[in-house]
């Protein structure tokens, strides 16, 4: 009931569908300067029998592809500050977070907690090494 | 990198505006023991520390610290939201008015502009931690200050309590993180070194010549 609530007013959620969003990779992106609406590779799902090389491999590209979106999602939030009523940004920023919040979910099971806020069985946040030592670069 | 949580860490409703309190209270903002100076000190000293325990502990209560900044703001903002200009000036903050109208700016209850100076990266993780433990206690002691000069709102109370306590707790975190480092340089070192292999050698460049 309050998702409907919020749906009638324009309010959030992370599963809305948004039928105005009809954009087309060329369109948007074309206006926003980006050269894909797609801004992570599909991976292939197979995660298991990886070789440590590969591992390696997946995990720079989930990051690279988590710091795009990431980046994508702060330059768009800041120009919809001063633009709240462009529907096709809307339509991107909200393509780009849900690319967003489930690859960090893929990332962080695979991978070890990107922020306190994902629980992990064992306190993970201490092993990896941090951003200014190397880590998630 | 950091996001932004669009909610306070503790919630502040003050109902009834008071110059004299966010004159004292905005210390805490940018004060020499205030949030403000918190936040930097740990995130200044956390990149080289010696163990991840105490860059987790640097890199966890330096972020909570700026939720904290933004917590003491708020308070000095709802102090002197809708206040009158005889109000201002009877409270003492006319001088505050003329530079800064009512923004909220990161200066000291005396009006000294926020400065590094009040902090310290020493170069040394015992030292720097030493440095951090006594901060915590300064900043408690500074709140209970402001609790006695606040005792007549309830509003400015709860959140001060809170802020309070969230000092011990931290105090308490890095005297963990102190004893951790403690045992860490206190612990044998083993060097292991093969001199025909490494290029920097004198002896290997002698030969090469």
């Amino acid at each position: 009931m309050l998702e409907e609530n919020n749906r009638m007013f324009g309010g959030c959620s992370n599963t809305i569908t948004n039928s105005d969003c009809q954009y087309t990779p060329q369109g948007i992106n074309a206006a926003f300067g980006y050269n894909t609406a797609n801004l992570s590779q599909n991976m292939d799902e197979d995660d298991d029998n990886m070789c440590p090389e590969e591992a390696r491999r997946r995990k720079q590209q989930m990051l690279n592809d988590i710091r795009s979106l990431s980046f994508a999602i702060v330059e768009l939030a800041q120009y919809l500050d001063t633009h709240p009523n462009d529907q096709k940004a809307l339509c991107l920023h909200q393509e780009y977070c849900e690319q967003y919040r489930d690859l960090t979910d893929k990332y962080q099971r695979i991978f070890g907690p990107l922020t306190i806020y994902f629980p992990c069985n064992r306190w993970r946040w201490i092993d990896e090494p941090w951003p200014w030592e190397g880590g998630m670069c | 990198m950091w996001t932004y949580n669009k909610v306070l860490q503790y919630p502040i409703n003050i109902k009834c505006p008071n110059a004299k309190l966010a004159k004292f209270i905005i210390s805490q903002y940018g004060g020499p023991d205030g949030e403000l100076a918190a936040s930097l000190r740990y995130l200044s000293q956390r990149f080289a520390m010696p163990d991840q325990k105490s860059k987790a502990v640097l890199n966890d209560i330096g972020t909570e610290e700026l939720a904290h900044l933004e917590m003491v703001g708020t308070i000095v903002h709802q102090l002197t939201e809708g206040l009158s200009i005889d109000e201002i000036r009877a409270a003492g903050l006319g001088e505050y008015y003329t530079d800064h109208g009512v923004d909220v700016y990161p200066q000291s209850a005396a009006g000294m502009p926020f400065n590094a100076n009040c902090l310290a990266c020493k170069g040394g993780p015992i030292a720097n931690l030493q440095e951090d433990l006594a901060a915590e206690q300064k900043a408690r002691a500074t709140y209970e200050k402001l609790i006695d000069l606040c005792a007549d709102d309830p509003d400015v109370l709860d959140p001060l309590r809170f802020l309070r306590q969230r000092e011990i707790v931290h105090f308490q975190r890095f005297g963990e993180a102190l004893r951790g480092v403690q045992d860490k340089l206190a612990e044998k070192r083993f060097f292991m070194n093969n001199m025909q292999n490494c290029p920097n050698n004198m002896m290997n460049r002698e030969e090469e010549n």
